[in-house]
């Protein structure tokens, strides 16, 4: 199984910026354990949704060909909790361009338009960072099986959020 | 207006505070980037992307921080740069002060050229329009 954090892209404009969702709910386990008797989606799995938006936006500008890594959570505030019912919406904007090895994204977490959080992370391509003895041909990152469920999840058809419906 | 090299250094301390995690007074001039703040291998293209920001520049990859230069022979040998070698990075990094470096140009000591005053120059130059 793999480990996503993100359920939906709701906008996807290449390179530049993409929205994901992610809907909590009391069925998934994890919100009973983490604090015991007060449910809430743990922060450090909503940096996971944030790098997993992020790193799928980097990932395929480069038509997902370069292995793209979370190299670096600069900075992390949050502002208030996420409790069962809420839908999280992860907004990734990458800072300046994203070059050929790596980039920095802006991240804003929000809940019906509260502030959740705004998180900076930068991505590394592997391959520009490293030997290519070390880290290998497969691309470990964005396998055959995780390209084709984005094709499924229609990411291609997402397009960019016309003058009147962006914010 | 061209900005002072006082705004220059404002602007860089900035930007090393945000990437680095470091206090303001950490940064002074003389700070290396990797012994005396910390910065590890991500940490330079992070720099890289804000300095590009805060100063509306490009900042083409290798060229603040030379990253080649000790994959040839001809630049290093036993672990020294050849003279070769000091001469393409004087070449590469106009900016950087070698002048206590060139007395023995050991590659481990190449990254201690990369200080705060080092990035200054390296603005200063490129707003400047006199790097690549």
């Amino acid at each position: 199984m793999r480990w996503i954090w993100i359920d939906k892209f709701i906008e996807f404009e290449s390179g530049r910026r993409a929205v994901s969702v992610k809907n909590v709910t009391l069925a998934e386990e994890h919100l009973h354990d983490h604090v015991p008797g007060y449910p809430v989606h743990p922060p450090t799995l909503m940096i996971e949704g944030m790098a997993q938006t992020g790193g799928i936006l980097v990932g395929e500008a480069y038509d997902f060909k370069e292995k793209v890594i979370l190299a670096k959570v600069t900075r992390a505030t949050f502002h208030r909790h996420v409790v069962p019912g809420d839908q999280i919406r992860f907004e990734a904007t990458v800072v300046g361009e994203i070059r050929p090895e790596g980039a920095s994204i802006e991240g804003r977490i929000t809940c019906n338009g509260d502030l959740v959080a705004d998180i900076q992370m930068m991505f590394a391509h592997l391959d520009q960072s490293r030997a290519p003895q070390e880290v290998g041909d497969d691309n470990f990152v964005f396998t055959e099986d995780f390209i084709r469920m984005l094709r499924m999840r229609q990411l291609s058809q997402l397009k960019p959020p016309g003058p009147s419906e962006g914010k | 207006m061209a900005l002072s090299r006082d705004e220059i250094t404002e602007k860089v301390r900035e930007a090393l505070v945000d990437a680095l995690g470091v206090d303001e007074n950490e940064v002074i001039p003389t700070a290396r980037i990797g012994t005396d703040l910390g910065a590890e291998s991500i940490d330079y293209l992070d720099i890289v992307f804000r300095l590009e920001k805060a100063f509306s520049i490009k900042i083409p990859r290798g060229d603040l921080f030379p990253d080649n230069i000790l994959t040839s022979d001809e630049f290093v040998q036993n672990g020294k740069l050849t003279e070769k070698g000091v001469a393409e990075l004087k070449a590469r990094m106009p900016y950087a002060d070698l002048t206590q470096f060139i007395k023995n140009p050991t590659v481990q000591d190449i990254a201690d050229l990369f200080t705060v005053d080092m990035i200054v120059r390296y603005v200063e130059a490129k707003l400047a329009g006199t790097t690549a």
